[in-house]
Order: structure tokens, then C-alpha cells, then sequence
């Protein structure tokens, strides 16, 4: 069964006087369990794209479905709570909030969700402890580097299992080793939970993960392919 | 699908985020606080003199004659003649008065007179009076400056005030003639040893009421036991309902009751001006702090952008950040109203013994206030303070809450 199935999806912008196309008639299945990239040049569509799975945006037109919802017809408050249930977010600014710690912004969906706190405690610890943060729990953002930042916000959004996760550019702040120990992290989870993950990227080592690589241009996907990933050790 | 249609409101969650965002700016939390408490304190500060010089206004108002409630004949009040008398109470009315519930009652006559003395003549209110039930009453016992007061309801002799005397050009111990009417129109007078003379916090009485023994005046106009009026007080002028209607079953249908806020309007009008007044000066301190609020709130979102927008992407809902930003409203509130009412309580208790304002009391006194300010912190203005900075407090931050959660979270992540 597809867990996401985008059908002629179109979105397009205004800058100044200039209409720019984000996405162009973008047709995309996506199983369940896949591991993909999308690569493309900038502003080739792949965050738009990201943005538009995720219901952080909406197409002009088209359809977008998750699990036989029509996702681009929520409403704001469903839509949030899509969001929270089922899929995690990785940013390319990691985006932890700096007023709580890296056990508090791992455990802050979970408490959104309402998870009691006690199981949120021990998810937390389990998902830092797996991510390589141990002993940084009580540390703020500030305190933490841009590597360790993004393992936080990884933890952040596997630790309640969602079904997909999409990450954009979420290596591009990271040096080569914090890189290599995101994608092996990326690629583990992936076999071991069966979470989904789209990752926009332009890195070609990350693209050498994916077991599927779209690429995309000027807001259309100009190939599909599946592809054989480099093994998690190898990075 | 999980979770669609869900509603999470993670009060503890959104507290913790809430306080930590409130101390991100120390500074400009502080300063805010500030403006909240001292706003807050002068609110309740400044109702509390307010009210402590009207509450004053009024006793001294009520003190001066009516009493809390008075009982008279029905005529009494459009012709204050002898010819309204009634009778001393009596039966359940009586009983009603004697009950431990009433704090104290007296009779009264009450006649217009003209007093004259060797060199000048002037129209008064003469009163007879139950001298010990009256000091109790209307505190004119205590207000003695020359002589004595009255001794008994057979005294014979007579206490004017200061300023009567002064216009009479007679002193303690001269006499003077007293006279008025007895119910058959027939002239009553007698001369009056003056006894004492006292000095009113409000001069227009000093210069009207002269004093008489109850007994005394009964005899002189030959009403026998009969009288003007009852007096009735009880311990707290804004509260005598329960009185008033214990005793107006009690009291026989042909006499009228009124309670003092009906018997002079002006005092009632000067009650509910002070509570208007109140209101209005909580609302003008509250615009002035409304606009600190609602900058710092929307300063507040204006820093946290890409952070609302992230905690949207994550899942929040639009009425959860809302309810996040009232929160943190909320929490810089509750705060700055704590150390504003501890102020206020700070700074007014140890007023509340007594502030002389005499630099300024002649023109206070014109009014019927005294000399002495006896500020008056009630539970009531303080919570009526309190509340109207939450509600209009809450009611401000909602602008910069609504804009926080109308935010486009993709646009709201990539703001710099």
C-alpha cells in the first residue's frame, strides 16, 4: 500500500513582478518504508516539494495523499495534528528551541502529543542515547555544536516513530564525519523502524544513501530512479 | 492516519516553554514588570485615598443626621414641624431596635428654632437629643471644644457650635432664648445656659444645629413622649440590607423607613460616582500599560518567528500558540500584579491610621471631608484592579497572539 501519492501537483510564487513555478505537474508514489533524495539544483522544487507533503504549504493545485487523506485539503488545526502524529521534520538550521534543553526539545512533540511524562522521559533518553548524546541531555542549543544540534533535532523527529520523515538539506550546516554519522543514523533507522524519508539534498554523498533518487528541475522531476545505497558503515 | 481531529492543550508544557520565553529578555521582562506593578499600585493606591476621603465624605455626611436609617412620620420629611411627630417605639419595633443585631438607636426631635442671644438672633435646626445613645450615633459627644456635652435626657443646658457662637458674639456660659412652636402653634421658648460648644469637621453644621436635651425639649414644646424621628445605625454603612429589613418588618405601616442612601441622594450619588471613578481610573492606568504590554508581546513574536514557525511544523496547532503567547501575557501579569498589590499593601497599611492633609483640608472641608485621610484598602477596589488588568490585560495580548499563530510556517522557519 503507497503511503504517499502526489498527483499533478503545481505551486507557484510572486517575487516582485516575477512568477516563479515551484512545482509543475509533479506526479510521485511513495512506499512505504522508502528511503529517497531529491536532488536537483536550487530552486528546482525539491523544499517546495518537501513543504507540500508535509502541509507546511499548499499547492495551487493537484492532490496530495498520505494513507488515502487528501492532505492539501486540511484544515490548519487537522493538518498540525498530521503533522505531530506522523511525520518529523529535519531542517537544514537544525531549529531546536533554544529556551528548552536537548532532552526537553527531543521530549516536546511527545508532550504536544500528550505522552505522559514519564514514557516521554525514557523515549528521550533511549532516542539521545541512540543519536550519540548521551551526557548532553541538560545542555541548551547554544551549548551544543551544529552536529550535535542536528542529532537533537533528528531525535526530535524520530523519537515518537512517525511514518515518514522529511529532512531538507539537513546536512548542508555539517562538516564531512558529522555528515556520514547523520546519513548512517538516517539509513539505521530506516531499516530498523521502516520509517519513510525524503531528503532534499545537492550533496552527492548523501544522494549515495538513497535507495531511490529523484531529481528534479525548474519544478518537475526529470528522472526516477532506484539505485543501490553505499552500506552505513561505509561513510 | 494517527491523530487527526485530536486536540492536545499540555498546559505544563506550554507553561515551561511559556516562562523560559518570559526571562529570554531579562530586561525587557523587568522594565515590564515595573510598569505592570507600579501601574497596579498606583491604581489601588491612589483608589484607596480616594476612597478613604469619600468613605470619610459619607460618614461624616451620614454622622450629621440621618443615621443609617431613620424612622419617621410620613410628613415628616416635606414639613419637618412638630405636627409630624410620632410616637416613641414600642412593641416589635422596640424589640427590634434592643436586638443585639442593631449596633445602636436613638429618638430625636428635630424642630426648626430661632436662637437669639443678647446681641444677634439666627434660624437653626434644633435637636433634641438621648445624649449618651447620640455620641454613639453621630459622634457629637467627642466634638467638644468648651464645656461639656449633654449629660442626661433632662439637661437643661444647651451646646451650639463654634461658629453659631461666633456669630451670636455669645460664649460658654452666657444664656440664650430659644424659640420654636408647639403642636398647637402656640410660641415654645426658654432660655438655654450654653454648656458647649463644638467644632464640626463640616462648618455649615457648626452653624446650624444646636443641641438640646431630648426630655428637655419634650417638655418645652408639650409633645409629652413623642418625637421626630429613630436613628439607627449599624457597623458598616454600605452594608445595612439586612438590617434595614429586620427592622422595616418590625416597623408599624403607618411610620416610614428609609435608609440613608434614600434620605440624601446626594451621598448615594457620591458612592456610585466614587465607584465609577474607580473604574474609570483603573481603565486610563491600564491604556498606559496596555501599550508597554502589547509592544513587548509583539517584540516578543517579531524575535520568534522562525520559532512559532517551527513549533507549527512540529505539530502545534494555531490556537495552541495563541494560547501560548496568553500564557506568557498571562504569567508577566499575574507577576507584575502580585508585586503591585503587595505594594499597594506595603504602602497603604501603615497610612490607614490617619494622613493629615490639613495643608489642603479648608478646601476638603467645603466638601464635608476632614483634615485627617484615612485611606481605605477594600477587598473590592483591589479585585476589581486585578481584574480589569487580567481581562483587558488578556484582551491586549491577543492581537500579537493572533499574528503569532497566522504566521506561514514555511516562510516563518526561512526568516532570518
Amino acid at each position: 500500500m503507497s503511503s504517499i501519492r502526489c498527483i499533478q501537483l503545481c505551486k507557484t510564487f510572486r517575487q516582485g513582478d516575477e512568477i516563479i513555478t515551484g512545482l509543475d505537474n509533479v506526479d510521485i508514489v511513495i512506499d512505504e518504508g522508502e528511503f529517497v533524495c531529491l536532488s536537483g539544483p536550487s530552486g528546482s522544487g525539491k523544499t517546495t516539494l518537501l513543504n507540500a507533503i508535509g502541509g507546511l504549504d499548499t499547492p495551487d493545485s493537484g492532490e496530495i495523499h498520505m494513507d488515502g487523506i487528501r492532505v492539501d485539503q486540511l484544515a490548519k488545526g487537522p493538518l498540525a495534528d498530521m503533522r505531530l502524529h506522523n511525520i518529523g521534520f529535519v531542517f537544514q538550521a537544525y531549529n531546536l528551541i533554544p529556551v528548552l534543553t536537548a532532552q526537553e526539545n527531543v521530549e516536546f512533540v511527545m508532550q504536544v502529543q500528550g505522552v505522559a511524562a514519564a514514557e516521554r522521559a525514557q523515549k528521550a533518553r533511549d532516542i539521545l542515547k541512540e543519536v550519540g548524546l548521551i551526557g548532553m541531555e541538560d545542555r541548551k542549543p547554544a551549548q551544543l555544536s551544529g552536529g550535535q544540534q542536528q542529532r537533537v533535532a533528528v531525535a526530535r523527529a524520530i523519537v515518537s516513530q512517525p511514518k515518514l520523515v522529511l529532512a531538507d538539506e539537513p546536512t548542508a550546516n555539517l562538516d564531512t564525519v558529522a555528515s556520514s554519522k547523520l546519513m548512517n543514523l538516517f539509513s539505521q533507522l530506516n531499516q530498523n523502524y521502516n520509517i519513510t524519508f525524503i531528503i532534499a539534498t545537492h550533496d552527492k554523498r548523501v544522494m549515495s544513501y538513497a535507495k531511490r533518487l529523484i531529481k528534479m528541475q525548474d519544478g518537475k522531476i526529470i528522472s526516477d530512479e532506484m539505485q543501490t545505497p553505499v552500506s552505513g558503515d561505509e561513510g | 492516519m494517527k491523530g487527526i481531529g485530536t486536540i492536545n492543550l499540555p498546559f505544563r508544557a506550554m507553561l515551561v516553554l511559556s516562562w523560559r520565553n518570559l526571562w529570554r529578555n531579562h530586561r525587557r521582562t523587568m522594565i515590564m514588570l515595573a510598569a505592570i506593578s507600579v501601574g497596579v499600585w498606583a491604581m489601588i493606591f491612589m483608589t484607596a485615598l480616594m476612597r478613604g476621603m469619600v468613605d470619610d465624605m459619607l460618614r461624616q455626611g451620614i454622622q450629621n443626621l440621618p443615621g443609617h436609617i431613620q424612622i419617621h412620620h410620613p410628613d415628616f420629611r416635606n414639613d419637618p414641624s412638630i405636627v409630624n411627630s410620632i410616637d416613641a417605639p414600642s412593641g416589635d419595633l422596640l424589640n427590634a431596635l434592643n436586638d443585639p443585631s442593631t449596633k445602636a438607636w436613638s429618638t430625636r426631635i428635630k424642630v426648626p428654632a430661632i436662637i437669639a442671644s443678647e446681641r444677634e438672633t439666627r434660624g437653626i435646626n434644633l435637636l433634641g437629643i438621648e445624649p449618651e445613645a447620640e455620641t454613639i450615633i453621630s459622634g457629637i459627644g467627642g466634638q467638644i471644644i468648651e464645656g461639656r456635652f449633654l449629660l442626661d435626657r433632662h439637661d437643661k443646658g444647651l451646646v451650639i457650635g463654634a461658629k453659631l457662637a461666633e456669630r451670636l458674639e455669645t460664649r460658654l456660659g452666657k444664656r440664650v432664648v430659644v424659640i420654636s412652636q408647639d403642636p398647637e402653634n402656640n410660641i415654645a421658648e426658654r432660655g438655654f445656659k450654653v454648656v458647649g460648644i463644638y467644632k464640626a469637621k463640616m462648618p455649615g453644621l457648626e452653624e446650624f444645629n444646636v443641641y438640646a436635651a431630648l426630655g428637655t425639649l419634650q417638655t418645652l414644646l408639650k409633645i409629652g413622649n413623642q418625637i421626630s424621628e429613630i436613628t439607627i445605625v449599624d457597623d458598616d454603612f454600605r452594608d445595612i440590607e439586612v438590617l434595614y429589613q429586620n427592622i422595616k418588618q418590625a416597623t408599624p405601616e403607618n411610620l416610614e423607613i428609609k435608609a440613608w442612601y434614600e434620605l440624601d441622594a446626594y451621598l448615594k450619588y457620591m458612592l456610585n460616582m466614587m465607584d465609577g471613578f474607580v473604574l474609570v481610573w483603573v481603565i486610563i492606568i491600564f491604556l498606559a500599560l496596555s501599550f508597554g504590554l502589547v509592544n513587548t508581546l509583539v517584540m516578543a513574536v517579531f524575535e520568534r518567528v522562525r520559532e512559532i514557525g517551527l513549533i507549527q511544523a512540529l505539530g502545534m496547532r494555531p490556537g495552541m500558540i495563541v494560547y501560548q503567547i496568553l500564557l506568557e501575557s498571562l504569567l508577566l501579569l499575574l507577576i507584575g500584579l502580585g508585586i503591585g498589590n503587595l505594594l499597594a499593601i506595603i504602602t497603604v497599611k501603615p497610612l490607614e491610621s490617619g494622613l493629615d492633609i490639613s495643608i489642603v483640608a479648608e478646601g476638603l472641608a467645603m466638601m464635608g471631608a476632614s483634615s485627617m485621610l484615612y485611606p481605605s484598602l477594600t477587598a473590592s477596589d483591589m479585585i476589581l484592579a486585578n481584574t480589569v488588568v487580567i481581562i483587558l490585560g488578556i484582551l491586549t495580548s491577543i492581537l500579537p497572539a493572533w499574528r503569532a499563530a497566522k504566521l506561514d510556517p514555511v516562510q516563518a522557519i526561512n526568516s532570518t
